[in-house]
């Protein structure tokens, strides 16, 4: 992957999906600021979200135990995966043990984060993403640019036009006069889902909450779809974070009430879907577990870090940061875009590549989105950390480095501060007016912006000449 | 304070009530201000005096370390934090004419102290950093002043940068202040709250993202009609002004405090 910067200034030029996600990321907003701001006690909720999620973080085995054990007893297996490729053979085992060629899918951003979908094509397993939104991406051959609108990037039409060209060729296809009318482009994909639902053998979730006092999976969605899978399968396959645990289910209470809001401005999801272990007769017969670590105990090893371990994927972070506006999710290189992605990608896979080290900086630092968490995570506080990660593992001695040392030792002591500032007022004084087109070494920085020159006194320099006899 | 306050003041009794009387305040002129924007830290001098503020100007101050902290300098920035509370410890109010100075010294010295291990220092910037205010709060909290009897006659629209509103939540101060300016005419800037894309070295490590968010901004402060664009912070101000600028837009960029030291006889 190229670094944030360059995948965010090709992002850039394209004006369309600019336009695309300035659109429905205001519209989101707006929505969600509604209906956070109808609950007088949102501050508590928050307090209480967070709460319940450290306290699972902070005994993660035990919980973690406790719920293989309640789900065990109700009828489910559990199985524990410590990386992708472990999560990756173990779905598949299961897969080929039932003879299906084929599954459908529940939206989940682990199995995208394990690259799920990838592996069984390459094993020769269809998996049919049946979220509208992720059908999209999928029929588009495209990769998702946010966590809960995977096509936010896409408008109307273009969603029109990936219908009428793929949907034929992995199934039902789209009828020949579909319009780009909401209602009529949802008909084509229920239409041509339906015919996926009745047929599989095999489904695969994720989780939103798994409870470790009961054994309860929940899965929270809109459309209805998800709810499709996880009842009318033989088999279901549930891929769960091993973060995802909750303590009790009393701690649902407040997570059922701020995801909605925070993720799609609606009191409540219209889908809610909670399954424990196996009901015989009703509903899929057969159900595994598989928890996943894959770099999470990494992240939670990290004393300052792990809070980012408390994100229930709301996305409210993305639809309010105005970097996430304008270069879109697929800068950030990974399935987690937005702010909680400059944070969680380098957290979870180290800051060794070229995007870990670019991402803790694709931001303005601004706090737009520790505002809008939902769970209190400090996303300016982790990024600086990561950017100190970045800069500790660093050589020191790139040019920035050098700088940086180079200031620290001017700041050190105010006379060398002085001595500056005379050799900076006298180039101000030599450009005459205060204004410069371009400084040579700052790039990017005046090619859109007037630079000011140094001033012909300095704020001291005036100071001694106005107050010193004084003090 | 006088006992007349009941009846409204007009604007040469304004003058003589003097709500800071004897306070003693030290001012951080921050190094951006004390070296690139030296209007804004004298403008802050001369409405605490006019305010009956005694003001000192600790020399030995220099920096912050916020450039440092926030690109990932750490070991480089805890010198400073050191050197900073040697400065200040020793005052009860200090004042900087700088949101997101003010907002690094308070949220992320502490933290600074900590990863270095010196609880000696900790303790020392636990008990300074709380007394170190931003101009608008040390106005309306400690002198308890909205009215600073300033005159602007100008069509003037506000932004509330991104650290006073949410590291320090400074609210509606700034405004209040500026409501009650003689002959302001305040417009309301569109979509206000939303970043400028300056955020220190954003600006130069993700320069195109930070330039379309600069350019959305000097957009909406056209929009506005304002002559003048305030803001408490001189480094978005720049920035934004740079593009403004640039555009020859003709807007000028003041900073909050040199609106506030405004006069008649003496106009910003
Ligand atoms: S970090 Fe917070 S706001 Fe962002 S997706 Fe996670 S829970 Fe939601």
């Amino acid at each position: 992957m190229p670094s944030f910067q360059r995948a965010a200034r090709d992002a850039l030029a394209n004006t369309q999906q600019r336009r695309n996600l300035a659109h429905a990321t205001a519209t989101i907003r707006a929505k969600r600021e509604r209906v956070v701001g109808e609950v007088d006690r949102w501050e508590d909720l928050r307090v209480a979200g967070a709460e319940a999620k450290d306290e699972a973080l902070h005994h993660l085995p035990d919980y973690l135990e406790q719920l293989e054990a309640n789900l065990t007893a109700r009828g489910a297996t559990v199985h524990w995966a410590r990386d992708a490729d472990e999560a990756n053979a173990i779905v598949l085992g299961l897969i080929r043990d039932k003879g299906a060629d084929e599954v459908v899918k529940v939206k989940s951003m682990l199995t995208q984060e394990i690259e799920l979908n990838e592996r069984l094509e390459e094993a020769g397993i269809h998996a049919w993403e049946t979220d509208l939104a992720e059908l999209i991406v999928q029929l588009g051959h495209d990769r998702p640019s946010h966590i809960l609108v995977p096509a936010i990037h896409r408008n109307r039409a273009e969603i029109r036009e990936i219908f009428l060209r793929e949907m034929g060729s992995v199934g039902r296809p789209a009828p020949k006069d579909l319009t780009d009318e909401p209602a009529k482009l949802a008909e084509a994909a229920r239409l041509h889902l339906r015919e996926k639902f009745l047929r599989a053998k095999v489904a695969i979730s994720g989780a939103n909450f798994a409870v470790a006092d009961t054994g309860t999976l929940v899965v929270v969605e809109s459309e209805g779809n998800g709810r499709m899978c996880l009842t009318l399968p033989e088999t279901l396959i549930s891929l769960v974070g091993v973060e995802k645990v909750l303590p009790t289910f009393a701690d649902l209470g407040p997570m059922l009430q701020l995801l909605p809001r925070s993720s799609t401005g609606e009191r409540m999801n219209p889908y809610t879907s909670m399954w424990t272990g196996v009901t015989p007769g009703d509903g899929p017969q057969e159900v595994h577990v598989v928890l996943v670590d894959n770099g999470r105990s990494r992240v939670l090893a990290d004393e300052v870090g792990r809070q980012a371990l408390r994100c229930i994927r709301c996305s409210a972070c993305l639809n309010v940061c105005p970097v996430y506006e304008r270069a879109g999710g697929h800068a950030y290189g990974s399935v987690y875009p937005g702010p909680i992605g400059a944070v969680l990608n380098p957290l979870l896979r180290g800051t060794g590549s070229e995007v870990d080290k670019s991402l803790p900086y694709a931001s303005s630092l601004c706090g737009a989105c520790f505002e809008a968490c939902p769970v209190r995570i400090d996303i300016p506080q982790l990024l600086v950390h990561m950017r100190t990660q970045v800069v500790d593992e660093a050589s020191g001695r790139s040019p920035e480095a050098l700088g940086m040392k180079a200031a620290a030792w001017t700041f050190a002591d105010h006379r060398r501060l002085e001595t500056a500032q005379r050799a900076s007022s006298l180039s101000g004084r030599l450009l005459g007016n205060r204004t410069v087109r371009s400084v040579p070494g700052l790039g990017a920085w005046t090619q859109a912006r007037d630079v000011p020159t140094p001033p012909k006194e300095t704020f001291r320099q005036w100071w001694r000449r106005t107050h010193e006899d004084e003090s | 304070m006088s006992s007349s306050q009941s009846t409204p003041l007009t604007g040469t009794e304004r003058t003589s009530v003097l709500p800071g009387t004897g306070l003693t305040v030290a001012l951080f002129a921050t190094c951006f201000n004390d070296t690139l924007w030296p209007e804004a830290p004298r403008a802050t001098v001369t409405l605490l005096e006019r305010l009956g503020c005694r003001v000192v100007f600790p020399r030995e101050q220099t920096c912050c370390g916020q450039m440092f902290t926030n690109t990932g300098y750490a070991d480089d920035a805890t010198p400073l934090v050191r050197k900073f509370v040697d400065t200040f410890e020793r005052f009860d109010h200090v004042v900087a004419p700088s949101g997101s100075c003010v907002g690094s010294v308070r949220e992320q010295h502490a933290m600074l102290a900590r990863r270095s291990g010196d609880d000696g220092l900790l303790q020392a910037v636990e008990q300074t950093a709380p007394r170190v205010r931003e101009l608008s709060e040390l106005l309306v909290d400690v002198l308890g002043v909205t009215d600073v009897g300033a005159y602007f006659p100008h069509r003037t629209t506000y932004h509330p940068t991104c650290h006073s509103l949410r590291m320090l939540h400074v609210g509606d101060r700034p405004l209040q202040l500026l409501r009650a300016v003689r002959g302001i005419d305040l417009v309301e800037l569109p979509s206000a709250t939303e970043c400028c894309g300056f955020g220190g070295t954003f600006a130069v490590k993700n320069a195109d993202t930070s330039i379309a968010m600069g350019a959305d901004k000097a957009r909406h402060v056209r929009g506005t009609g304002a002559e003048v664009l305030v803001a408490g912070d001189n480094s978005c101000l720049a920035h934004i002004g740079g593009v403004l600028g640039r555009q020859r837009s003709g807007v000028r960029t003041l900073h909050l405090a040199q609106v506030l030291a405004s006069t008649e006889e003496d106009p910003a």
